[in-house]
């Protein structure tokens, strides 16, 4: 028997309310009922496979239809227990969608779920010299900026760099690099803390 | 009853029996005035009284005996008798009275008592009864249950509420609270811009990125929604609690009262005659949104004053006002990641966005002319009694909302760690792990804020509680999980649990200015004359609908896998099947528990067979037809 198991295969588990078998769909087949949401990766959740290029117009696609089924407004009036479920269905969905919307939040999520053992040096901003004086240099710049003109410089160099990292890395994870992904991973937060920050500068300064 | 067997498609709801008494209402509860609207075949329809009138002012006048008169008629008492009449109740709904202005150092309402320490909940004082804000509003939503029902012809006992988007949590559980007292039940808190997107969007059969502009009588909200394929998926919302037209005729009375001290002397108002200086000023404005200029006479004291007003000076007036709401405006649009360009169309909603200067300034903003083709004081409404249809006979649109607030906890130095950021989709749950930071501590205090800001201080505290029973252990060695649910209401719960021990604590949080559960009852007690039958039937249906889930499960599973069973097996179960659908026809909530409970166990066995054939079948890579030569045992 057990020479038959097959580990992508989910586990069989009993239908809560009629006791029939699941196989980690949503709902019963039998009697429809919505079940718990159970414990998956974000990519399997949303029916994906594990791959840092996502097509945002796809991932809005898979997310609504989702939730189409699945969020507790389809649920006002069940049973307390199905509203539960709904609820926590949501929530699941939710997290997965926000997660992987973000590419650093996917970038990130990939990282821990390829490098499950012990993260690889330099994923630490501290461990990069290089980073952190590139970090330090624009930070300077962006307080130093008197002007909008000159705030949209270092926004139009932010989207640059991110449009370049969000590449390399798409390379990096089709390699397999979890490494090299790790530290671009790094990279790509702190652009994109550069970039949220020059906004709010701007603002300030109109 | 045949409905209970109906077994219907994941996520769709079942159609409602005839005659429609599950039809649920959707109401706008507002500051100045409250709307109730009901939907059937996606048709909404605003119920009107027989003069044609939509709005019922949000105003109640209260009789020495306690009875309550809602509405218009409530209104216009308002000059005569002042002492008996409260407004605007709404902005007082878990909140404290720091937060309502005076007028000349008088409010516009007479405080009985804040509460110990100034929190807990506001009691107001008219004709004679100590009266909270959950109170009055229950009995404005009562006014617009009654409302329905006439309409209808029978009972009306579910609803959707629309709240201020920015309502926080304890002005949403208040809220909750007050239809609670009405005897509505609330299928769902609706955030109001979203609501008349909804409606607007349905209507207009609009796609692409559109911001909705709220200002009411005292909210503000701005919302900025992509709505595609019936999708209306909100990005991002902003804007202020204690904003709206109530301010706007604080600014002109404020202006006239100046006026006439000049000419009359200083004098100190009651909070009488304060109502009259701002109903005089709501007048005003409400005339110059036509009118060029006009004039209008103050009569306070026996004392006449005549305060002429044009439009230029009006608009210096609440010029401060507005622009506060363009700033909330641009932060709500970098918070979405759009801008201008990025906005399709603006919907304008609230009777404020009557006001010229409004409309110009947001069409400067937004960079194109508002769409005022829709009634702004229906519109919220409307679409509360779609989404109510949408609840109760299912729908193909789908309303995703966001978190308004960020909600975090106090850590040390009077910080606020932030847990969920504000805009992010609900329902949401996210955990966070903190430990102890001395040698054998087995308490600790958790106090929940909501906000924006970086102290304590300047947020908003919405609970705090003790998770106790921690096991002694070195400074450090304990992980408490602290764990906060936002629901689809935009309504907090937090879990704390303690890893090691497995100790938890879960606490709804019932904000520092809300009602607790006794005080719920009392009341409960108290006003409703059908509180107790309520509570009852309410118990009855639930207890109806979890049998009757039971029983859709069951017969579901007989007719997929029946054949597993042999003929005595089936007869058996059939027994309790037709026991339990006896017993849910009767009234019994006890005995539709307990045919329930036994049906549980006598299917038992039953699904201990399909479990095991659908394991077999998993293990075979085969599907389940396939396995039809296996013969059911015993």
């Amino acid at each position: 028997m057990e020479a038959t198991l097959n580990d992508t295969r989910p586990d069989i588990v009993p239908c809560w309310s009629c006791g029939g078998p699941i196989d980690g769909s949503a709902f019963c087949d039998t009697c429809k009922a919505v079940q718990p949401p159970g414990q998956r990766d974000h990519f399997s959740r949303l029916g994906l496979n594990v791959s840092f290029d996502i097509d945002p117009a796809t991932l809005d696609e898979v997310y609504f239809s989702m939730q189409r089924k699945l969020h507790p407004d389809r649920f006002a009036t069940h049973s307390p227990k199905e509203k539960a479920y709904s609820q926590q269905q949501a929530t699941a969905i939710n997290d997965a969608y926000e997660t992987l919307k973000d590419p650093h939040g996917r970038a990130d999520y990939m990282v821990h779920l390829k490098g499950t053992d012990v993260l690889p040096e330099g994923c630490n901003l501290i461990n990069d010299q290089v980073l952190l004086i590139e970090s330090m240099e624009m930070r300077e710049a962006l307080a130093e900026s008197e002007t909008p003109a000159d705030v949209d410089i270092i926004s139009a160099r932010a989207t640059e760099d991110i449009r370049v990292c969000i590449a390399q890395l798409s390379k990096l994870f089709a390699n397999n690099d979890i490494e090299g992904a790790c530290k671009l991973t790094t990279r790509l937060k702190y652009l994109k803390k550069l970039a949220q920050e020059a906004q709010a500068h701007r603002a300030k300064l109109i | 009853m045949n409905t209970l067997l109906q077994i219907h498609e994941p996520g769709a709801t079942p159609q409602p029996h005839e005659g429609d008494t599950t039809l649920a209402v959707g109401i706008d509860l507002g500051t100045t005035n409250s709307v109730v609207a009901i939907s059937t075949g996606a048709q909404p329809e605003v119920l009107r009284d027989e003069d044609g009138t939509a709005l019922v002012p949000s105003v109640v006048a209260y009789a020495p005996d306690g009875s309550a008169i809602v509405g218009g008629l409530a209104r216009n008492l308002l000059l005569d008798r002042p002492e008996s009449v409260v407004g605007s109740i709404k902005r007082l709904m878990g909140r404290g009275i720091n937060s309502v202005k005076s007028l000349g150092g008088t409010l516009p309402f007479d405080i009985d008592s804040i509460g110990e320490d100034g929190a807990g909940m506001v009691r107001l004082n008219v004709a004679g009864h100590k009266m909270t804000p959950v109170e009055i509003s229950g009995d404005i939503l009562s006014a617009l249950k009654e409302r329905a029902e006439d309409h209808l012809g029978h009972a009306v006992d579910r609803s959707v509420i629309t709240v201020p988007a920015y309502f926080d949590d304890a002005a949403r559980t208040a809220t909750k609270d007050a239809a609670r007292l009405a005897g509505l039940e609330v299928l769902r808190l609706v955030n109001e811009p979203t609501a008349a997107a909804l409606a607007y969007g349905l209507d207009k059969g609009s796609e692409g990125i559109y911001a909705v502009y709220d200002l009411g009588g005292g909210t503000f909200d701005v919302s900025i929604l992509r709505m595609e394929k019936g999708v209306f998926q909100v990005l991002a919302t902003g804007g202020d609690a204690s904003l709206g037209g109530d301010d706007f005729d604080h600014a002109v009375a404020e202006h006239f009262l100046s006026e006439r001290a000049e000419r009359l002397g200083e004098k100190e108002l009651t909070a009488g005659e304060v109502k009259v200086a701002l109903m005089t000023a709501r007048l005003a404005k409400e005339c110059l949104s036509d009118a060029s200029d006009g004039e209008w006479v103050l009569d306070i004291d026996g004392k006449q004053s005549s305060h002429a007003l044009n439009r230029d000076t009006f608009d210096g007036i609440v010029k401060e006002l507005v622009s506060r709401t363009l700033t909330i405006a641009n932060h709500v649009m970098e918070d979405a990641g759009t801008n201008a360009d990025d906005i399709k169309g603006v919907i304008m909603v609230g009777g404020s966005t009557r006001v010229p200067l409004v409309r110009e300034k947001v069409g400067i903003l937004f960079g194109k002319p508002p769409l005022v083709d829709i009634n702004p004081d229906e519109v919220v409404a409307i679409g509360a009694a779609l989404q109510a249809e949408a609840l109760t006979v299912g729908s193909d649109t789908l309303l995703l909302d966001v978190t308004p607030l960020s909600l975090g906890i106090e850590t040390m130095g009077g910080l606020v760690e932030k847990i969920i950021p504000r805009n992010t989709p609900i329902p949401v749950a996210k955990a966070q792990e903190f430990t102890t930071y001395q040698d054998g501590q087995t308490a600790m205090a958790i106090h929940v804020v909501q906000g924006e800001r970086e102290m304590v201080e300047s947020n908003r505290s919405l609970a705090r509680f003790e998770l106790r029973g921690i096991p002694p252990m070195t400074a450090g060695a304990a992980h408490i999980r602290v764990t906060f649910t936002v629901d689809a209401d935009g309504l907090l719960t937090v879990a704390a649990a303690e890893d090691t021990t497995g100790i938890e604590q879960e606490v709804a949080v019932k904000p520092s200015y809300g009602l607790s559960e006794e005080e719920m009852a009392d009341m409960l007690y108290d006003s409703m004359k059908h509180a107790k039958d309520d509570m009852a039937e309410r118990l009855l249906a639930e207890a109806r609908v979890e049998a009757g889930r039971t029983l859709n499960a069951i017969n579901a599973a007989l007719a997929a896998d029946g054949e597993l069973l042999n003929e005595d097996e089936r007869t058996e179960l059939v027994v309790v099947i037709d026991r339990l659908s006896l017993m849910i026809k009767g009234d019994d909530r006890d005995a539709i528990g307990h045919a329930a409970e036994a049906l549980e166990d006598a299917s038992r066995p039953f699904a201990e067979k399909r479990m095991d054939r659908g394991i077999r079948s998993a293990l075979r890579g085969v599907g389940v037809e396939d396995l039809e030569d296996e013969t059911p045992s015993g």
